[in-house]
């Protein structure tokens, strides 16, 4: 393995390739993943999605060798997977699952420790990959790096296992229904971070969900993946929402797949109204607010449009119809 | 020479050295006795019981965590090994001492086997329990993060283990040490021949001083596992109810 001493947290980051990738159980006549060609290119979040049997925690497992492939071939920056040593291959992904695993023996710093002492890292830059990491997830090293996973709360054992997962700055991460387990206002927080810090670090990530929304949220690219592991769509979220390629994945997606495509767009990105009647004691809104939490406070407001407001001054209005227009293909920003 | 010193010590009673009245009549304890005689009898009888038991702990412990091990690994290994250990543990002490006479003899060693065939059972089991008790999401986050099978065994299975083997421990050490005391059927060792003694001869305060001090030894035994095992395992502590 290439010796990765270059600090640390904007790293390395890996292109994944699945070329024919078929996995049969013995036993089963279905195949669990059926001929699965795609590739991922470096720095970018792949969200495989479907319903269960689909295989995608299957085809998510066959990157590090958890399960052996039946036929086919995956790459990482060109390297197969099965001709690599099993131990460092997966020194070098970094592997988050939804239960996360924590060793409830360790403190969370020894915890996030783990790999790179491992790899036989000096104490010194353990110790400070360790302060570096809890940091980047939102831990205090001081207070939470001395506690034991049972002392923590669901949120907080999950950047632990994130912080885990990035320890020894891994290329590629592997993550499986990572914000699953958690109630629904810490896995947004979780979400939003994650994604913030993925700005940061970009690593090459496949994340496991059976959640289109979070899909649609998390993913540069969506695989859909039907039962008995067919690959459905590979597309951009927008142009899934916008083109599904059949029945099924429109299906999936679900009918409210207009308003999913309003989440991904920013009252900010359209060009504003200059004027509004009555307009007088609205709720205001920001640039940053989504074109779908936008309609909905027109739609509580008797549909009249809302100012939005940056720094203080108005921008501009927003009306239903500059919404509606929003959703046009050709007036569709990727 | 005889004659005068019987003369000058007055009653014709059996003289004790420098008994007193306790002594002389026999009463229920008499802590005098339990002084003078700690360090020709007590005292070596106690130290020869740490050592059966520390022998014995030993070897059950070699032996089981072993086993556990194998099992832990083949899975097969567990019903032949509980069975064997469990009639070990089902049969009555003396007999098991009379079974091994013509054997091993009237023998440390007699002694021996059969206090390690008392431990196999519970030792092999909670180690076992504790082996299986890493939760699967762990193991599988261990494998995930490149860690090898022994690697995982070493850094992880074992010592989440530790709350169980010692509590296996503390269950064994007080077994042993309490059928320790029956040893002096077979050899005159431990704290079981001062009672033994006793029972022959009437002497309540030698049983009462003995038998008390293989409880103490127990309980003291018992504690320091315990302090151990919070020492060792201070995570144990903040498991989730």
């Amino acid at each position: 393995m290439a010796e990765s001493t270059a600090d640390i947290s904007t790293g390395t980051a890996g292109e994944i390739e699945f070329r024919h990738v078929t996995k049969h159980y013995p036993g089963r006549r279905q195949a669990a993943v059926n001929d699965l060609s795609l590739s991922i290119p470096a720095g970018e979040i792949c969200v495989l999605v479907g319903p269960s049997g689909a295989g995608k925690t299957t085809a998510m497992k066959l990157v590090n060798r958890l399960i052996d492939l039946s036929e086919g071939e995956i790459l990482i920056d060109g390297r197969d997977v099965t001709k690599m040593n099993q131990t460092e291959l997966r020194r070098g992904i970094g592997y988050v699952i939804q239960q996360v695993g924590l060793f409830p023996h360790m403190t969370v710093a020894d915890n996030v420790a783990t790999v790179p002492r491992l790899l036989g890292w000096e104490r010194s830059r353990v110790r400070a990959r360790v302060r570096e990491l809890l940091e980047l997830v939102g831990l205090d090293p001081d207070e939470d790096g001395s506690r034991y996973p049972a002392q923590l709360s669901g949120g907080q054992r999950q950047r632990v296992g994130l912080a885990r997962a990035l320890a020894a700055d891994p290329p590629v991460m592997l993550m499986d229904e990572p914000f699953g387990a958690l109630d629904p206002i810490t896995r947004e927080r979780l979400q939003n971070e994650f994604l913030r810090l993925h700005d940061e670090i970009r690593k090459t990530v496949i994340f496991v969900t059976h959640d289109i929304d979070e899909a649609i949220k998390m993913g540069d690219k969506i695989a859909i993946l039907r039962e008995g592991g067919v690959l459905a769509q590979y597309a951009s979220p927008e142009d899934i929402l916008t083109r599904p390629a059949d029945d099924f994945v429109a299906q999936f997606v679900g009918a409210d797949r207009a308003l999913k495509r309003l989440a991904l767009s920013r009252v900010g990105d359209l060009e504003l109204l200059d004027s509004a009647p009555d307009a007088a004691d609205s709720p205001v809104l920001t640039p940053d607010t989504s074109l779908r939490d936008a309609l909905s406070q027109i739609l509580t407001e008797d549909g009249r449009p809302l100012p939005v407001q940056e720094n203080g001054a108005v921008r501009g209005y927003v009306s239903v119809q500059l919404v509606t227009r929003a959703l046009q293909p050709e007036r569709v920003q990727a | 020479m005889i004659g005068p010193v019987l003369a000058d010590s007055g009653p014709v009673i059996p003289n004790f050295g420098r008994a007193d009245t306790c002594l002389r009549e026999n009463h229920t304890f008499c802590w005098s006795w339990v002084k003078a005689h700690w360090s020709d009898t007590l005292g070596p009888a106690l130290v020869q019981h740490i050592v059966l038991t520390l022998i014995a702990i030993g070897i059950g412990f070699a032996i089981s965590t072993a086993c556990a091990l194998y099992a832990h690994r083949r899975g097969w290994f567990e019903r032949p090994f509980s069975v064997f250990s469990g009639v070990l543990y089902t049969i009555p002490s003396l007999a098991l001492f009379q079974l091994l006479v013509p054997i091993s003899g009237f023998s440390t060693l007699t002694v021996e086997i059969a206090l390690v065939s008392y431990t196999l059972l519970i030792l092999f089991r909670n180690t076992l329990t504790g082996l299986r008790s890493v939760p699967e999401e762990t193991r599988e986050a261990a494998r995930g993060m490149g860690l090898s099978d022994s690697q995982i065994l070493w850094k992880v299975e074992l010592p989440l283990a530790v709350p169980a083997v010692i509590a296996g421990l503390r269950v064994a050490v007080v077994t042993v040490i309490s059928l320790g005391t029956v040893a002096a059927f077979i050899v005159d060792k431990g704290l079981g021949s001062p009672i033994f003694h006793a029972l022959q001869s009437n002497f309540t305060t030698e049983l009462i001083a003995a038998g008390a001090l293989a409880v103490a030894l127990a309980l003291a035994a018992d504690g320091l596992l315990l302090l151990a095992q919070r020492l060792i395992t201070p995570w144990s502590r903040y498991r989730r109810a």
